[in-house]
């Protein structure tokens, strides 16, 4: 057990050096490089003032000691200047990663309660009215791509229906920590959570729906029922606790695909996240802040899955390969 | 006393066991839900594919300003856009765009995955461990902003280039479902048996092994084919999709990032919006039973 956490922790090291080399080559191959982007809208600069700039910001070194420059001031959190909000990078992404950070959570929240009530019903009445509906459902979840739905959504619930806001983060001219701020903050998220949550139970709904009609003819089930156990009882104690565990596991494999769904939810919703500064940064080649939102999101789910392996291998000692 | 005519055994053998194709049109036959999902994605194929024998498309990039934002009429069906082209014409060529691209970016992913799927499944050990550990890897990647960075990058960009760029990050699921089936595969007799014959490996490989993958790699191709689609619609939605003077679906709905045509000019980008999710639901159902085809305890008929 603890040879496997060990190796798998391990192999996390050349993964975050690729990462980072990737990104870094990647940025590179960007046109335009940090001095032009900054003065790009000052045409008082001359050529000579612009070569004295890179220099002075090592521009004009080979790119691997420029490489280990940046990777020697990431890892102490330091990812530069943004060059167009003028500020360091890590302030910048300071001021947004909570907003994104909310989404996710909430996304995650409510795709699991809807979830794992559903796909309980449809795996303990297989076959009844209800496991078709959801079934169905499944269906529209899995085909559905997320821009298409959530622009569907916005225009439905906020230019139709007025429901709610129709983008933003909370509303202006609201203190901050006060209780109207807490509603307004609650509102403008309503509608990006359930369109990605709405959309990601799929998978979830799916695994519970499955393994729930595979454990219910299994030996230890029949012999519970036989023993006379009630069938709620057969189900939360002994059916649901094998069917549930892993789905906690599965939290960290799911970093990926919030992160490429924030990028559309927070264009869509006009929501001040990471995705949307993402989007904003690549537009503007402000590429100190591109390298450092790719690496920290690229990060972030290489420890995730890290993490949902190591669980997953103690939830179920099968897969523990060593 | 029966005589036993070889040939004409194995002909009775072939006509017992219907083909693939066959198994498939009787699942979709069969399923009312498929059989509709598929006449309907035909329909809407024909129309886009058939559409320039009836369009006019240099009308369609003409630039007229003193027709632009016309709601739906007799003259534009769906109306116009900002600079007074005629909505439906886009719609159609978009579909048709974006249909081939995704269809490219499977094939081209397919044919990428199953190679690699293949050896490592073939060789196992030290070959499939490393390239299963790299794909381990690939697979973590957040790669929507790193493809968005390469379409950013590339100094020619070109339609077919977005198409390499998109590919070069879709096989990853495809090379380790391939894997898994070619790990069990590859121990069955008939592989070493012609391993002992002294077959090339790659003969082997594609030649033998892949036939019987082949229903395997038909339904993921399949299934995936819709996702591609989103992909690029969704990619040329946020602007770093196909290049500029290519119609998308996706183009029609990046009309839609601006809150004002969202709700005014809702001609513009509502009908490609429905059109996609139409389009994707039916290829999901035809994928479905395509599946059930392949899996005789799944079929419904």
């Amino acid at each position: 057990m603890l040879k496997f956490i060990l190796r798998r922790t391990l192999i996390m090291i050349p993964q975050l050096l690729v990462l980072s080399l990737i990104i870094f080559l990647l940025a590179k191959a960007m046109p335009g490089d940090a001095v032009t982007s900054s003065f790009m809208s000052n045409p008082n600069v001359t050529p000579e003032q612009m070569e004295k700039m890179r220099e002075k910001l090592g521009l004009n070194d080979s790119w691997y000691v420029q490489y280990g420059h940046w990777v020697g001031n990431a890892v102490q959190g330091d990812f530069g200047q943004s060059f167009t909000h003028k500020q360091p990078v890590t302030s910048l992404l300071a001021g947004r990663v909570g907003n994104t950070l909310l989404l996710s959570t909430g996304i995650l929240i409510v795709t699991y309660i809807i979830a794992i009530p559903l796909g309980i019903i449809a795996g303990r009445w297989t076959d009844s009215w209800a496991d078709k509906l959801i079934v169905t459902y499944n269906y529209f979840a899995f085909a559905t791509p997320l821009f298409v739905f959530s622009l569907l959504m916005l225009f439905l619930f906020s230019f139709i229906l007025g429901w709610t806001p129709i983008g933003g983060s909370v509303d202006i001219r609201i203190e901050t920590g006060s209780f109207d701020y807490i509603v307004s903050k609650v509102k403008h998220l309503i509608l990006p959570v359930m369109s990605g949550a709405l959309l990601a139970t799929f998978g979830t709904i799916q695994y519970l729906r499955n393994d729930i009609i595979d454990t219910k003819l299994k030996d230890f089930v029949k012999t519970a029922r036989a023993k006379g156990v009630p069938e709620s009882k057969v189900y939360t104690r002994h059916i649901l606790r094998n069917s549930l565990l892993p789905i906690a596991a599965f939290l960290g494999y799911e970093i990926t695909g919030l992160i490429a769904g924030s990028i559309f939810l927070e264009m869509i919703f006009s929501y001040p996240g990471l995705g949307q500064l993402f989007i904003q940064s690549v537009m503007g080649r402000d590429f100190t802040v591109v390298t450092a939102l790719v690496m920290i999101s690229g990060t972030a789910a290489i420890v995730g899955t890290m993490l949902s392996d190591i669980i997953l291998s103690i939830v179920d000692p099968r897969i523990r390969i060593d | 006393m029966v005589v036993f005519n070889e040939k004409e055994l194995m002909a009775k053998e072939k006509m017992n066991t219907p083909s693939f194709v066959k198994t498939i049109w009787r699942e979709i036959r069969n399923d009312k839900m498929a059989l509709g999902s598929l006449i309907l994605l035909t329909l809407i194929l024909l129309a886009a594919y058939l559409s320039p024998l009836f369009i006019d498309q240099t009308a369609l990039t003409r630039v007229n300003f003193f027709n632009n934002w016309k709601p739906p009429s007799a003259d534009n069906w769906l109306g116009t856009d900002d600079g007074g082209r005629d909505v439906l014409g886009q719609l159609l060529l978009g579909t048709r765009n974006s249909f081939t691209i995704g269809l490219s970016v499977t094939l081209i992913a397919g044919v990428f995955g199953l190679t690699v799927g293949l050896i490592a499944g073939f060789y196992g050990g030290i070959v499939d461990n490393i390239i299963m550990r790299i794909i381990d890897f690939l697979m973590v990647l957040p790669s929507l902003m790193i493809i968005i960075i390469f379409v950013v990058s590339v100094p020619k960009y070109t339609i077919f280039g977005f198409i390499l760029i998109v590919s070069a990050f879709a096989w990853f699921g495809k090379a380790r479902l391939i894997r898994s089936r070619a790990l069990a595969e590859r121990e069955l007799d008939y592989i070493n048996a012609s391993k002992t014959l002294g077959t090339p490996s790659w003969k082997i490989m594609f030649f033998e092994l892949f036939p019987n993958l082949s229903s395997l790699v038909i339904v993921n191709m399949t299934l995936t084919l819709a996702g591609n689609i989103g992909l690029e619609t969704g990619l040329t939605f946020l602007g770093f999709g196909l290049p500029a003077g290519t119609p998308s679906l996706g183009t029609l709905i990046s009309y839609a990032r601006n809150p004002d045509i969202v709700q005014n000019k809702w001609w513009v980008w509502l009908p490609a919006a429905l059109l996609i999710l139409v389009m994707m639901l039916c290829i999901n159902y035809v994928g479905q039973a395509v599946k059930r085809a392949s899996d005789a305890r799944q079929r419904l008929a």
